[in-house]
């Protein structure tokens, strides 16, 4: 498993303390797991993914991410309704771990309140609680 | 694999290890009230004869098949088991409670419900089944907890009130202390469900039908797909009588979303009611959300074939609370006693055997109607079927008790509209000579 000053966080999103990220343009919210939830569950072997058209609440659970060694649920960084899902990984759930933030997306979300952004961390906020 | 028991060795290693003095300090949380202090009040021995005639004793004094004619089913069905049977399922091997998680030390085990599943998948046209569970009513309430899990904001069901009573009231059961309810679908006049009612119900994860149902007939399930289908809720159908597939269409080729079943008609005793055989098996796009255990057959790193427990991630050794269910128990030594009786009939003997329980059935009807009875549904059924008795049958029936045979299930008890309705089976099991006796006593005795 990677040390934390060996995991690959992009500056230009934001973290949720439950390991999801969060990317906005416009009022769509972009949602996946990070580098540190992909690193510690493992290999992932099945994505469970909202419907379009689904509506959750800010934190709010939206799916669950199966890997070899466990199943992890997966927290709405921001409410909204589900825009789109990454149906790539129906097929390809591997995309979690090789690519987590471009090819292993999860899915779309518009929000009503786009300012639930500023709820979520920053690069420099989610490390220091990495490291407790 | 064998039970073996703790060796007295064992446990004074254990308590050790636990830093126990004694198992009396072991158990020192256990309340005074709950302990069993001196002996067991338990009767002297027996010898083997001694024990053989209090049995025959006792079994002399119960109303039981084949020493009494028993013109029942519902849910529970007289079959001939084929003596390979109890001959095979009686090997030490297989009496074991223990779950096959080691699959290095139970590749037979785990064989024998992967045959169980793939021969439940084809009989009944799903994709994927479980290692099985407690029994019909059992399977059904997990099908429908999938369904309230699948859709999370809706927390009801539309159940038909033609499946089994007491699988209904198992439903309750669950459903009361979590929060969910289950609306029944009332009886149509022809005593198949009334899917025209459920146009009117809101907010369903689910229809669920008993085919054949409790007062014997088929339902159309193609009519329940697309009710279902209409209200964005999971099609689930469930049987008591699994002989009934060698006949009829499949639930899996009407689309079928989950099926719950009773296994006892493959090889298993009646045994007063239990234990049965809960089958559950589904569309593969519900293969994470069924509870309980799955078996997969993979390949070890020499390529071997080998039989493992698959996609544990949903069981709650691994995913506690959240998982899909917690009552996993399955009925292995049952589920394998199935696997050999289908493995035994085959598959053109499943629809032999089917075909000689509805003629049979048919048989009886006609009987009974020139006997007095009247046909209470103009349905096609299996091998049950609901009639309106001639004036004066409940003494009768009582009568016929007396004589050893059980004349008919009263539905009034269960449903009270259908007053004077009888409920009756015929399997393979009755002679023509048994049938003909029952009507001339409804008829003359």
């Amino acid at each position: 498993m990677k040390e934390i000053n060996e995991l690959n966080l992009p500056e230009n999103i934001k973290y949720s303390k439950d390991h999801e990220w969060a990317s906005i343009q416009g009022d769509v919210v972009t949602v996946g797991i990070n580098d540190y939830a992909q690193d510690q569950l493992g290999e992932v072997v099945f994505v469970e993914m909202p419907q379009v058209g689904d509506s959750f609440d800010e934190g709010e659970e939206f799916g669950t991410v199966e890997s070899v060694k466990a199943v992890s649920e997966l927290y709405c960084p921001v409410s909204g309704e589900v825009v789109e899902v990454n149906d790539a990984l129906e097929d390809a759930p591997e995309l979690v771990n090789n690519d987590p933030y471009q090819g292993g997306w999860i899915m779309k979300i518009k929000t009503d309140n786009p300012s639930e952004m500023d709820n979520l961390m920053d690069k420099a906020a989610y490390l220091e609680m990495l490291k407790g | 694999m064998r039970y073996l028991p703790h060796t007295p060795q064992d446990i004074a290693q254990m308590l050790q290890k636990t830093g126990h003095a004694g198992l009396e300090d072991l158990f020192a949380t256990i309340p005074e009230k709950f302990r069993i202090n001196g002996k067991l009040e338990l009767p002297d021995p027996l010898t083997e004869w001694e024990l053989n005639a209090h049995m025959d004793q006792l079994s002399s004094t119960m109303c039981a098949f084949p020493r009494n004619k028993i013109f029942l089913g519902a849910g529970s069905y007289p079959h001939y088991i084929p003596s390979v049977i109890p001959s095979l399922i009686s090997r030490s091997e297989f009496a074991t409670a223990y779950t096959p998680y080691q699959p290095e030390i139970s590749q037979g085990t785990l064989q024998g419900i992967y045959e169980f599943q793939t021969m439940i998948t084809e009989l009944l046209g799903t994709e994927v089944a479980t290692a099985s569970h407690y029994d019909c009513g059992t399977a059904l309430t997990e099908a429908l907890l999938i369904a309230l899990r699948k859709k999370k904001k809706v927390n009801r069901v539309a159940v038909s009130c033609l499946v089994h009573p007491h699988h209904r009231q198992m439903i309750n059961t669950y459903f009361a202390p979590a929060g969910f309810e289950m609306v029944e679908i009332p009886m149509a006049g022809d005593g198949t469900t009334d899917l025209a009612a459920v146009a009117a119900m809101d907010d369903i994860a689910a229809v669920a039908v008993q085919s054949p149902n409790f007062l014997g007939c088929i339902e159309d399930l193609a009519g329940v797909k697309t009710m279902a289908d209409s209200k964005n809720a999971l099609f689930i159908t469930s049987f008591t009588e699994g002989l009934a597939w060698g006949l009829l269409k499949n639930p899996g080729s009407f689309g079928a979303d989950i099926v719950a079943g009773e296994g006892q008609s493959f090889g298993i005793a009646q045994c007063f009611g239990g234990p049965g055989l809960g089958i559950l098996t589904a569309q593969k796009k519900y293969v994470r959300d069924l509870p309980g255990r799955l078996v997969g057959r993979t390949r070890d790193t020499n390529g071997e074939e080998g039989f493992v427990l698959t996609l544990s991630t949903r069981e709650q050794h691994i995913r506690r609370e959240k998982a899909s269910s917690n009552i996993c128990s399955n009925n292995g030594l049952n589920a394998l006693t199935a696997a050999m009786y289908l493995a035994t009939v085959g598959k053109i003997g499943i629809r032999e055997i089917a075909q000689i329980n509805h003629d049979k059935a048919s048989f009886l009807r006609d009987l009974l109607v020139d006997a007095g009875f009247e046909i209470a549904f103009e349905r096609p059924f299996f091998n049950e079927f609901a009639l309106k008795a001639p004036k004066g049958y409940g003494v009768k029936r009582q009568a016929l008790k007396k004589k050893g045979i059980l004349a008919g299930l009263s539905l009034e008890c269960y449903y009270p509209a259908l007053k004077n309705h009888y409920l009756f089976c015929a399997t393979e099991v009755f002679s023509r000579q048994d049938m003909e006796d029952l009507a001339k006593e409804v008829k003359h005795g």
